[in-house]
């Protein structure tokens, strides 16, 4: 059986919430809520409490990025200042720890951010191509995309709830 | 005219259709009007006078800026640091506010963090600038080279330089990610070239639940980051001075004074900025005036609270131990630079008291006077570091009073400031200067909040 993206607009979030409440209740066997998204200008208030807890691990990477970023930091300066193009230090320490602290704090922070963003893309699956036919410039402007990929059937029921709640409009894709 | 200081009038109507935030702010970004040109006229004409100075210096050597020693650092490393501290009101907008949940932030953010960017990219040219031979400026680089020398990790001139990067990188992310969501609405709505432009920018976000959740939580990490790293790129920058021992710098409050006068002219700049973006694009219906009255009390509560550590700072000197510290602290107030050194302190902390009035900020035309005061005050207040320990130093020889900038620095700095304009300007008409989906989400959960409160 052929698989197919439908997508209603609303023009409110209330709206969109409605549908997505009732797709849920409906308990289609053939849909399964990560299916279901919310597309829409701004995030949507209750966007937990519609599509349950989708974790964004971006913290994750923050925390390896933090943690590379400190110790190669470290790193990178001590073998600098430890390796053969040392200069005298009057014995004075090669590795003296409180400015190599200074640095590290500052590449701590730099591995933080580029990993935080490069986790940032990841998850959000970033850079996208836009093949799908199903966006609608309104999405960006003021309108509220609800997007459910299913079977025929379990869509074909999905946009007489859409219809029930009065999306503006309703499109289709078959993906495969 | 009503008071909204009184609290009458909102910060933004919440009665705005989206569609017109839209349409308002990408208007901003369609053909300039005459004040644009105008403003953009006379930053280029500053921007080239610096150029030419510049040509002139590299061609003849620092000796025409008037250079000389003692006196190795004058208006360059002056305006240095009053370009890095203007960039910390991008932190203090979008980052502090943004954690403490401060709203009214959202309409003003973008160009505050627009600001930090460009004023990181204005400082970082007197680094190269003030060596002279900048072509040479590959020797303070930290690599493996056949002249067998590494930079002196111990110098705070290094960790500035390493933190000044994270700061400027860290910047333009946080500047980049805020505005996706934006780009992809200019990218719906525009044609041509800018399509391709914001194609690209928006890297194909279409607003989904996976992307809003993934860009929330990046925001916000991103500015847990920047707030510690710009306290440390100041206080480095403090360290500059304070880790050295020449009098008048080797003062323990130089880390907090400082960054204090960094969130005190970023803050001035704001306002500066505000009521320019205002009337150049007719923002009055997002910049509006209870958002300048929450900008005017910020500044005067940082003004304060710089205004308390310079007080700290004399006091430290006057009740300190070094004689050679107290001698130059009477020369600033007394001596030939005592115009200045006065002059600071009159723009820096009575100035701001004109902000205790309401009706100073209620009227654009005097917190714009205000703030280009209390932003010449915290310029003095660099030069007044920087020159009169070069000319009032330990030994007889040091003591040059009359050492002054030369018209090549005097050109220079103006020349930063186009350059700056120039940037900005750009900036204006490429990224929308107003956070469209955030000044949505301000109306949003403002009429929420309005429904619900008629509910209960």
């Amino acid at each position: 059986m052929s698989t197919i993206r439908i997508l209603g607009l609303f023009d409110d979030f209330d709206a969109a919430a409605h549908s997505i409440r009732e797709v849920r209740d409906g308990h289609f066997p053939a849909l399964k809520m990560d299916d279901v998204t919310i597309k829409s200008p701004i995030e949507h208030p209750d966007v937990e409490e519609l599509l349950g807890d989708r974790p964004a691990p971006i913290r994750k990477y923050t925390f390896a990025g933090s943690i590379l970023g400190g110790v190669l930091g470290f790193l990178f300066l001590a073998s600098s200042q430890g390796n053969f193009f040392a200069q005298h230090k009057g014995g004075k320490p090669i590795i003296p720890l409180p400015p190599d602290l200074v640095l590290t704090y500052e590449l701590l922070i730099l591995g933080g951010v580029y990993i935080t963003v490069l986790g940032f893309l990841i998850c959000a699956g970033l850079p996208a191509r836009m093949r799908s036919d199903l966006y609608n410039i309104k999405i960006s402007e003021d309108q509220i995309g609800v997007m459910v990929k299913s079977d025929a059937h379990t869509v074909a029921e999905i946009k007489k709830i859409f219809e029930r709640h009065h999306a503006l409009s309703i499109a289709e894709e078959v993906i495969e | 005219m009503p008071d909204f200081t009184k609290g009458e009038e909102k910060d933004i109507r919440d009665t705005i259709a989206w569609a017109q935030i839209n349409g308002d702010v990408l208007r901003s970004l369609s053909k300039p009007r005459f004040a644009f040109w105008a403003l953009f006229t006379f930053a280029l004409c500053l921007f080239s006078i610096g150029v030419a100075c510049e040509v002139y210096q590299w061609r003849r050597g620092l000796g025409v800026a008037n250079f000389d020693n003692p006196h190795v650092w004058g208006l360059y490393i002056s305006t240095f640091i009053f370009w890095i501290g203007m960039s910390h009101s991008g932190t203090l907008l979008s980052a502090i506010l943004h954690i403490i949940h401060a709203d009214w932030r959202k309409p003003i953010y973008r160009f505050a963090e627009a600001m930090t960017t460009f004023s990181l990219m204005t400082a970082g040219l007197f680094v190269l600038i003030h060596l002279g031979r900048l072509w040479k400026f590959y020797y303070s680089l930290p690599y493996p080279s056949e002249r067998m020398l590494w930079p002196n990790f111990q110098s705070p001139l290094l960790w500035d330089a390493i933190a000044i990067f994270t700061y400027l990188t860290s910047s333009i992310l946080f500047l980049y990610v805020g505005a996706i969501p934006d780009f992809a609405i200019c990218r719906d709505n525009a044609t041509g070239w800018r399509k391709h432009f914001y194609s690209m920018l928006s890297l194909g976000w279409m607003g989904t639940d996976r992307q809003w959740r993934s860009f929330r939580v990046t925001y916000l990490t991103i500015a847990c980051f920047l707030i510690p790293l710009a306290v440390s790129v100041h206080s480095i920058v403090a360290s500059d001075f304070a880790m050295s021992q020449q009098p008048g710098w080797h003062v323990t409050s130089f880390p907090p004074y400082f960054v204090a006068g960094a969130l005190y002219s970023g803050c001035a700049a704001i306002i500066t900025l505000f009521i320019v973006l205002r009337y150049t694009f007719r923002f009055e219906e997002y910049m509006t005036m209870p958002i300048l009255d929450k900008v005017g009390r910020l500044t005067f509560a940082i003004a304060m609270v710089w205004t308390y550590l310079n007080f700290v700072e004399y006091a430290s000197v006057w009740y300190g131990d070094d004689m050679y510290a107290k001698d130059l602290l009477i020369q600033k107030a007394t001596g030939p630079y005592s115009p200045f050194w006065w002059g600071m302190n009159f723009c820096g902390s009575v100035v701001p008291l004109l902000l205790l009035s309401k009706s100073v900020r209620g009227s654009p035309t005097a917190m714009m006077i205000v703030s280009l005061l209390l932003n010449l005050g915290m310029w003095l207040e660099r030069w007044m570091i920087v020159a009169p320990t070069f000319s009032h130093g330990y030994y007889p020889w040091t003591m040059d009073h009359d050492q002054w900038p030369g018209f090549v620095q005097w050109g220079i700095v103006l020349g930063s400031f186009g350059w700056f304009g120039l940037l900005f300007m750009l900036f204006c008409k490429l990224v929308p200067s107003v956070s469209m989906y955030e000044v949505k989400e301000m109306v949003y959960h403002r009429t929420l909040a309005q429904r619900h409160a008629r509910e209960a």
